[in-house]
Formats: structure tokens, C-alpha cells, sequence
């Protein structure tokens, strides 16, 4: 119990409460950025964002948090943070508090979140074309497949576009 | 209607396939020119050749003509320039208000699947760059159910098996029918390690030599050794050298075994195996034509399946 206080007030040091908005929690360590990227947050967007790396966690050693203050996100667009991070937790907040929690979930398919890595592929050329994914879940790995040319991609997280 | 587009041999089940080589047997008189049947007549094919591929475009040719069908080509010179001009997704739009079905080659894979979503009619893939080129296969195992037997089917496949499409559609299929397959090949072309082991839940798959299996084998299917995939001449022709089939290799061999080869050869069948009664690439090539003619029927025919 004590231990778990600990790292409560290590989390609360690392990141203020926000009023309303989304807070991504359990990213695997190192992700939070990549995060962003799929949420489509880019430097100029306007989201006032609080981001915490390596976070002290119980269970997966250190993890990072994303909190984005003022908005709700969709779960269309939450579910992708999967691809990269499964155990990522969503937490809706509303003054203050957690008005809902859940886990992501992976998506079977994602449009224009990944580039296929083949070079040979016709997503890759001047065609008006989105990338286009199926994912599937072998054990605990994560693996995507080109709807096109059907490369097979395994560490996800280097073709996040 | 079994599919609208014909885009990858994955998309088939058993049945499909086995569906489709009963309707090609059933072509066959007519591919021959021994009957005449004119089930497609006033169809119109256009053949969209991205890359040349003659003796492709030529069977898809014979096959819609013999079921009394036409046929506009676009040629590989053609086809160069008007994709300096415009998207495949535009020719495609384009093209598919002229013609009843399109038949496309292109250097880029899956080039067929994504002119599928822009096409009002149907798309049959005839080979995407390293991708898919599901009549082949289809020509390939029409073959040896004709040749030989596609039940307890002992097949094995030699030369190049880590980059030749042709060999990882066949084998794939194969799988279907409950095959036991030999691979043969130099180490530094062995068949990528992810189809071996997907392949492996399935059926009995040996790496093996041409010399342990020549006595066992139905089928011994050859594909071409390239040059390119060597770092130099000598390294090359030592290898290539020691995957070569002639007339003596096969002294050993089953009477009814069938030697297969997708063509061109270049000299990994030599000649002396022509004049054999194993040899059947030439055959092979001539059931793309009944396997094209059942496709085409498949896909255009106002009362089929
Ligand atoms: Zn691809």
C-alpha cells in the first residue's frame, strides 16, 4: 500500500490534474511521443497537452502519461495508441474526475497510420491511396499486414507515419 | 458468381479452385479449337499491360477470342506513356466504362487489388510486380491434376524459392490439396523462413536434394536461378550449375513423373529433357489457356455459377 502512494505522489509530481479532457496512462516507456503522432497533436496544433516520461509503475517499471486538456478523443482514434502501446488505459476526465475508464483496444484495420515499408508497393507511389492495415495479434506481439501488397510488419512503431 | 475480381490466389478456397479447373476441363475442347462455343460473345476485354508480358497478354487473348469474345490492348509502350500522364486509378475509371472486364499487369504490388476499388468491372490480376499472379497458379495446378494428380500429390520444387512468386503462390495452394513438399535450392535462395514455418502447420515440408527425392517424386517443378541475385559471374554459375535438370537426372525418375518449369527457362532444363515423356512446361504453358477461358467465363458470363 505504502508503495503504491509512492507512486501516486510520483505521478501527481510529474503531472498536474487537468479540469476536463483525455489522460492516456500506461504507455510503455518511451511512446509518448509517438502517441502524439497518432493523435495528430503536432507542434501549432492547439490541445494544451501534459506529457510525463518514465514514470516510476508497478507493473510495467516505468510508463508515460499523456493528458489533453480540453478534449475528448475519439475511440476510433484512441484504439490506435494499441499498435504501439496494448496496455495503454484511457481516462475521460470531467471536473477533475474520472468519468470513464478503459483499456485501448487493438483495431483489426487502420487507414493511414502506417507506411508499408516495400518500396514495390502501391501505396508508396503517386496514386491518390491511403495506407491500409490489418492487424493481428500472434502471443503478445502485435504484427501488421499491407491490405496491398501484403508485407508483414512486426515493430509497428517505426512506420508510424 | 464464386468472385468478382480475381486479384490473389489467397482469396480462393478449395473449392473455388477445384470449381474452376472442373470449368477449365470443360473449355479445353474449345481452347483446342476441337469445339466451338461462343459463350462471351459481344464481351469486350481490355488487356492493360503495364509491363510486357507477351506470352501472358497472348493467352488472355486466345482464351477470351475462343469464347467469342473481344479484346483491346493496351501495349507496354502505350501503357508507359499514359502513366507518365495520369494514375492507374484514372486509366482504371476510364477504361472500365469501355470495357466489360480488365486484365492487369503492373510493376507495382497490389496495383490490381487497389484498381479493384476504382473499377466497375472486374479486375483479374495477371501479375503485380513481386506480387500476385493467381492464373499462374491456376495454370499450374490445372496442370497437374491433368498431368498427374492433385491427390497424395508428392511435389518438388527446385531453384530459386526465396524470391520466385510463381513457386510461394503454388506452394501455398498446394497446402489446400494436401501436398508433401521437397525444397530444393542453394541455401542463399531457400524459401523465405516465415512462409516454411506457415506451410509446416499444415503439411509435410522437407528441405531436401534432387538425388535423396528424384525416385519419390510426382512432380519436379523448375523455376529459373537470375543471375542478379548473385554478387558475382563465378558464384553464379557455380551454383546455378548444380540446379539443373537433364535428361540423365531424370534416368532414376517414376515413370509418370511431370517436370514443370513457369517459362522462359533459360538452361536450368536442358533440351534432351524436351524429347522425354516427363516433360510437360510446354503443355503447362497451353492450360493457361482453359484456365483463362473458365476464368473469363467465370467473371463474365451473365448466367455463370
Ligand atoms: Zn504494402
Amino acid at each position: 500500500m505504502e508503495s503504491k502512494n509512492k507512486e501516486k505522489s510520483a505521478e501527481r509530481l510529474a503531472v498536474s490534474k487537468i479540469r476536463c479532457g483525455t489522460v492516456i496512462d500506461h504507455i510503455n516507456a518511451g511512446k509518448a511521443l509517438l502517441v502524439l503522432r497518432i493523435l495528430g497533436i503536432k507542434p501549432g496544433s492547439s490541445e494544451r497537452v501534459l506529457i510525463a516520461m518514465n514514470v516510476p509503475s508497478k507493473k510495467m517499471g516505468k510508463k508515460d502519461i499523456v493528458k489533453v486538456e480540453g478534449k475528448y478523443i475519439g475511440e476510433e482514434e484512441l484504439n490506435r495508441i494499441a499498435l504501439i502501446s496494448p496496455n495503454a488505459t484511457i481516462n475521460l476526465i470531467e471536473d477533475y474526475r474520472v468519468s470513464e475508464k478503459r483499456r485501448v483496444e487493438l483495431p483489426s484495420v487502420v487507414e493511414g497510420i502506417l507506411t508499408c515499408p516495400n518500396r514495390n508497393c502501391i501505396t508508396n507511389s503517386r496514386e491518390p491511396i491511403k495506407s491500409r492495415f490489418h492487424i493481428v495479434k500472434k502471443g503478445e506481439e502485435v504484427r501488421a499486414v499491407c491490405h496491398y501488397c501484403g508485407r508483414r510488419i512486426c515493430e509497428l512503431d517505426r512506420y508510424v507515419v | 458468381m464464386r468472385f468478382r475480381h480475381l486479384i490473389s490466389i489467397d482469396d480462393l478456397s478449395r473449392d473455388d479452385i477445384e470449381y474452376i479447373l472442373e470449368l477449365a476441363e470443360k473449355f479445353l475442347p474449345v481452347a483446342e479449337g476441337k469445339k466451338k462455343e461462343k459463350p462471351l460473345e459481344g464481351k469486350l476485354l481490355a488487356n492493360l499491360f503495364f509491363e510486357p508480358s507477351t506470352r501472358t497478354r497472348m493467352s488472355f487473348e486466345v482464351a477470351m477470342k475462343r469464347l467469342g469474345g473481344e479484346v483491346i490492348n493496351m501495349t507496354a509502350q502505350e501503357a508507359s506513356s499514359v502513366a507518365k500522364g495520369e494514375t492507374l486509378a484514372d486509366t482504371i475509371e476510364v477504361v472500365s466504362k469501355y470495357a466489360d472486364a480488365i486484365v492487369l499487369r503492373h510493376p507495382l504490388e497490389g496495383a490490381a487489388r487497389f484498381a479493384a476499388e476504382h473499377s466497375d468491372v472486374p479486375i483479374i490480376n495477371a501479375g503485380d510486380g513481386a506480387g500476385q499472379h493467381p492464373t499462374q497458379t491456376l495454370l499450374d495446378l490445372y496442370t497437374i491434376k491433368k498431368e498427374s494428380s492433385l491427390k497424395n500429390l508428392k511435389i518438388a520444387l527446385m531453384g530459386d524459392l526465396k524470391y520466385s512468386r510463381t513457386v510461394h503462390s503454388l506452394i501455398k495452394a498446394l497446402t489446400l490439396f494436401g501436398a508433401e513438399i521437397y525444397l530444393i535450392s542453394p541455401p542463399s535462395l531457400a524459401l523465405p523462413e516465415e512462409l516454411f514455418e506457415e506451410i509446416r502447420e499444415k503439411v509435410r515440408v522437407e528441405v531436401a536434394e534432387l538425388e535423396e527425392v528424384i525416385e519419390e517424386i510426382d512432380v519436379l517443378y523448375v523455376t529459373r536461378i537470375q543471375k542478379e541475385r548473385f554478387p558475382d559471374e563465378e558464384e553464379y554459375l557455380k551454383v546455378a550449375g548444380s540446379y539443373k535438370v537433364d535428361a540423365k537426372t531424370l534416368e532414376r525418375a517414376k515413370d509418370n513423373l511431370i517436370v514443370m518449369h513457369p517459362l522462359p527457362r533459360v538452361d536450368e532444363i536442358d533440351v534432351s529433357v524436351d524429347r522425354t515423356k516427363h516433360a510437360k512446361y510446354f503443355q503447362q504453358t497451353f492450360y493457361g489457356v482453359p484456365v483463362r477461358m473458365a476464368i473469363l467465363y467465370e467473371v463474365l458470363a451473365e448466367n455463370g455459377s
